[in-house]
């Protein structure tokens, strides 16, 4: 032996091999990531897969079958609920484990584990807004009832029966891309996934913060009308002329509220670091059988979220001998979330109703163990948050619970400004609730009064459930459980020192805005207030008014509506708000005082069509100038705000100009000695405007689609541009969050729907990815194009007699291990 | 001969111990093939790299044509290795073949007399 060259060799060796098998800042572990038979090339799927298998479990009570149809959408017919949800569980596992994983990891205030010291404050936030708490209330109440406890932990087990079946060769790509392992599925984790969808449709409907500095520079008389309760253009989902019974709870004011609440002025520090997009939104309606060629009931829905791939919905058909399902689920949870059975459909949109308020708290002192309530000392509860961070020293915050709830923000959180105010939360989210039974309810509800039954335990995040059934009636409920609150209740942060601001109560149930059949043959939200002033409480919320006016538009002058209508109407880009700006921004720009290429777009946009289609140069045109216009007249005064507010919508800034355009005091800029009109601004906007349109027009984008470059990014790229080649960009896309067809730049139809309940159900949908969240399957992103271009797949409820269809091309055959057969 | 031989016997050992073991294994099937035919270092170091770089390449070259190179595209882009998959392929069989070459010259020092 040679030992010296020896040592150095075996040195070198065993260095190489430690080096490659670690992770170094974003480049995976070269030697284990590369293996052929260990790393991402175990991930790249064969072109003819065989999805088919033969498996065993323990957990079983029965057989279950399941059949991959060719888009792989998996047909699961199982002998019992509880195996059936096992095998649901299973199947997300199988395509969707990391996305399942990170998604719950991420809610429950753990990303930094994965990404390291950047997520630290997403972190905190997450656990100081009391996701966790949430989540533990919720598992709580899923597992009170043993019948409720049995269908989330047969699901929990399909999801673990899958994970402890991995071999490491088999983990999914992004595992080997960021080098960690999978975590055990729990009820906990399921409870995590409602609650961050809770976050996403329920926390970013109030701008109490902002709001609290806004009021500081107008009056309460500006502030409505900047900020209105009810828009002129309104299309309430309960049609307007509606009567409501009269209210059973009457909150009442507090005496002090308006010296110490809407008087008071003081700046708030506090933002928000993981605001949920105010776009987050949706389409839904349904027709009667009166408006229909077929005389049944068709039922639509498009919600509007942040696109992914992979995609946040899995589409699937669930059947026992008692129920028969299909629609789309969300991997992490059982269910069918949006879809139909044989006998009724059903689609949400976000109610967008504000349940969430912030009070003011004070501490004793510094170690939050005490607070000042209703005259008295009061002790917290103290929670101890234990952020672990990839790659850096653990983080400890400490979170004290209130009678309120999480005191999110204090003198700990943020730290970068002195005077720090502790605020704690109150949402909605935080009770005790069980979602998940609604969904079960209504995968095997019957009739209306099933759907309606199934509803009744809905709290958060609040939905627009639309309706239809094969008997012919159409409905819509807007469901949650929302606080009663006296008028101008929870806009602002609120005193939080005795009980006088709390919340009086909850508006009973039945008080929810809901219609069923009504005279004009159809029902439609796209998450507009739910109803107009005659509706007998206070209900703030971050309301989106367009699209529903829209939506009226176009039904009420259809009849005789086929399917194929529907799915155009889904696709359409027609503009409304538009059309109302439009004879504005013409009356008012002064042509003589535009800069030369700024005439050039006012001559284009002349002849525009109003829609905002992927071709279209008017809509880039139009919408450069109205967020130009936008900034004119808004930034001076907003601008005083820090941190900003934000804007007016684009609705109130249209009806205040269209109510009272040339005296509108916002249009003068203050900044300026100079005193601006309308026709300033109008004219201002449009050459501002024709500046960023000149250069995106020399680039060769003034294309509405290549101005926008709709996008759908990798899941776990929030800055959409780490992951680039799992994600699908440039795509051919037109809309704004304000037509029908609400595409913007990432954000858009996440699922498109369309059930013609007729005595054999026609049901069509498409969402932008695919069944399989590999990046290396080609059913990863299959579906993309199909959703670009507006068109649909027929979807196959299978019957169990169908095995033999050749639409059936896998098979998965489940057996419990003490079966005999 | 022995040249060839240890190429082989090389690549299949790390294959075989591949289905059982983590990558790593790569480095002791070298190792041990080395120690079982000798060479010297230079040529042991060759035979190591070249019988686990045409495992490595080989079945990285065969999954690839199998999945129309659906991902080698994405992860020769993200490396970045120009979204060239036969680059990555290269790069694939060159990291495995060092790291079994490192191996195989250990193999053959430790056998080695003087």
């Amino acid at each position: 032996m040679r030992i010296i060259p020896f040592v150095i060799s075996a040195v070198v060796t065993t260095g190489l091999v430690i080096v490659l098998n670690k992770k170094w800042g974003k480049v995976p572990p070269m030697g284990k990531f590369l293996s052929p038979q260990h790393g991402f090339w175990q991930n790249a799927e064969p072109d003819d897969y065989d999805y088919s298998a033969d498996l065993k479990f323990p957990e079983l009570k029965g057989n279950g079958n399941v059949y991959f149809d060719e888009r792989l959408v998996p047909h699961v017919f199982a002998d019992n609920d509880e195996d059936l949800y096992f095998l649901q569980g299973y199947i997300h596992a199988k395509f969707r484990l990391f996305q399942m994983d990170i998604q719950t990891k991420a809610a429950e205030g753990r990303a930094s584990e994965i990404a390291g010291p950047k997520a630290i404050n997403y972190d905190r936030e997450q656990r100081r807004l009391g996701m966790r708490f949430a989540a533990e209330s919720a598992e709580k109440e899923m597992e009170k009832d043993p019948a409720s406890k049995a269908l989330f932990s047969a699901y929990t087990k399909g999801v673990n029966a899958y994970i402890h079946s991995l071999k490491e060769s088999e983990l999914p790509l992004e595992y080997k891309l960021l080098d960690f392992k999978p975590e055990e599925w729990s009820n906990l984790r399921t409870a995590l996934l409602l609650k961050m969808m809770a976050k996403i449709l329920s926390s970013g409907t109030e701008n109490d913060l902002a709001y609290t500095n806004t009021k500081n520079i107008f009056t309460q008389e500006e502030f409505n009308a900047i900020y209105p309760q009810i828009p002129d253009s309104l299309l309430p989902i309960v049609p307007k002329g509606t009567v409501f019974e009269h209210p059973a709870i009457i909150p009442v004011k507090p005496s002090s509220a308006d010296s110490l609440y809407f008087g008071k002025k003081g700046l708030m520090a506090e933002t928000e670091i993981s605001k949920p997009d105010k776009d987050n939104g949706s389409n839904n309606w349904v027709v009667a059988g009166s408006k229909t060629q077929s005389g049944a009931p068709i039922l639509c829905n498009d919600p509007h979220l942040e696109l992914s791939l992979p995609s946040i919905w899995f589409e699937m058909q669930l059947s026992t001998p008692t129920g028969n399902v299909y629609g789309v689920s969300l991997p992490g949870s059982p269910f069918i979330i949006i879809g139909f059975n044989d006998n009724i459909a059903w689609g949400v949109t976000n109610a967008q109703r504000d349940v969430k308020d912030y009070y003011e708290i004070k501490f004793k002192d510094a170690s939050k163990k005490e607070y000042w309530y209703n005259g008295k000392w009061e002790p917290t509860q103290l929670r101890r948050e234990e952020i672990k961070v990839k790659d850096s020293a653990t983080v400890y915050d400490t979170v004290a619970y209130t009678v309120y709830g999480p005191v999110m923000y204090d003198a700990s959180f943020p730290n970068n400004f002195s005077q720090k105010k502790s605020l704690a939360v109150r949402w909605v989210a935080h009770d005790p609730s069980n979602e998940g039974m609604t969904f079960y309810k209504l995968n095997r509800a019957a009739n209306y009064d099933d759907y309606a039954e199934a509803l009744k335990t809905f709290s958060c995040p609040a939905q627009n459930f639309v309706f239809a059934s094969k008997t012919g009636d159409i409905a819509i409920w807007q469901q949650g459980k929302f606080p009663a609150r006296w008028k101008g209740q929870g806009l602002y942060t609120m005193p939080g020192e005795d009980t006088s601001y709390n919340w009086q109560g909850f508006i009973p149930q039945s008080e929810n805005p809901h219609v069923k059949n009504p005279e004009r043959g159809f029902l439609e939200s796209a998450n507009q207030r739910p109803a107009d002033s005659a509706y007998p409480y206070f209900i703030p919320g971050s309301y989106i008014t367009p699209r529903a006016i829209a939506i009226e538009h176009f039904l009420s002058g259809m009849n005789g509506i086929t399917t194929a209508d529907m799915m155009k109407l889904q696709n359409n880009y027609f503009n409304t708000i538009a059309e109302d700006a439009m004879p504005v921004l013409l009356k008012y720009v002064k042509e003589s005082e535009l800069i030369s290429d700024a005439k050039k777009y006012l001559d284009m946009i002349k002849s525009w069509d109003l829609n905002a289609g992927p071709a279209s140069k008017g809509q880039t045109i139009y919408q450069c100038w109205w967020d130009s216009l936008e900034i004119v007249i808004w930034k001076d005064e907003i601008a005083q705000t820090n941190p900003v507010s934000p804007l007016p919508e684009d609705q109130t800034t249209l009806e205040l100009l269209l109510k009272d355009s040339t005296s509108l005091k916002y249009i003068d800029n203050i900044t300026t000695p100079k005193v601006e009109t309308l026709y300033d601004d109008v004219t201002d906007a449009l050459n501002r405007a024709s500046v960023e349109l000149a250069k995106k027009e020399k680039e060769g984008r003034l294309e509405w689609a290549k101005f926008k470059e709709p996008g759908i990014y990798h899941l776990t790229d929030k800055s959409k541009s780490q992951l680039l080649p799992l994600a699908r960009t440039q795509l051919n896309m037109g809309g704004t969050g304000l037509v029908i067809n609400a595409m913007e730049q990432s954000h858009g139809p996440s699922w498109r729907m369309i059930v013609q309940l007729s005595a054999t159900t026609e049901a069509y949908g498409v969402y932008p990815a695919g069944q399989n969240g590999n990046p290396g399957s080609k059913y990863y992103d299959n579906f993309v194009d199909s959703w670009v271009k507006g068109e649909y797949y027929k979807l196959w409820m299978m019957k169990s007699s169908e095995a033999g269809n050749k639409r059936v091309r896998w098979m998965m055959k489940f057996n419990t291990i003490n079966n005999r057969q | 001969m022995k040249f060839f031989t240890a190429i082989i016997l090389t690549g299949l050992l790390a294959f075989v111990g591949g289905l059982w073991a983590g990558w790593w294994i790569v480095a002791i099937a070298a190792f041990l093939i080395a120690i079982l035919v000798h060479q010297k270092a230079g040529k042991a170091f060759l035979s190591g790299f070249t019988g686990v770089f045409l495992l490595w390449a080989g079945l990285a070259w065969w999954i690839d044509i199998k999945n129309n190179s659906i991902l080698s595209r994405k992860i020769a882009e993200l490396l970045p290795l120009g979204g060239h998959p036969s680059l990555l392929i290269i790069v694939t069989g060159i990291v495995g073949g060092l790291v079994a070459g490192f191996g195989a010259m250990s193999g053959s020092y430790l056998r080695s007399s003087k």
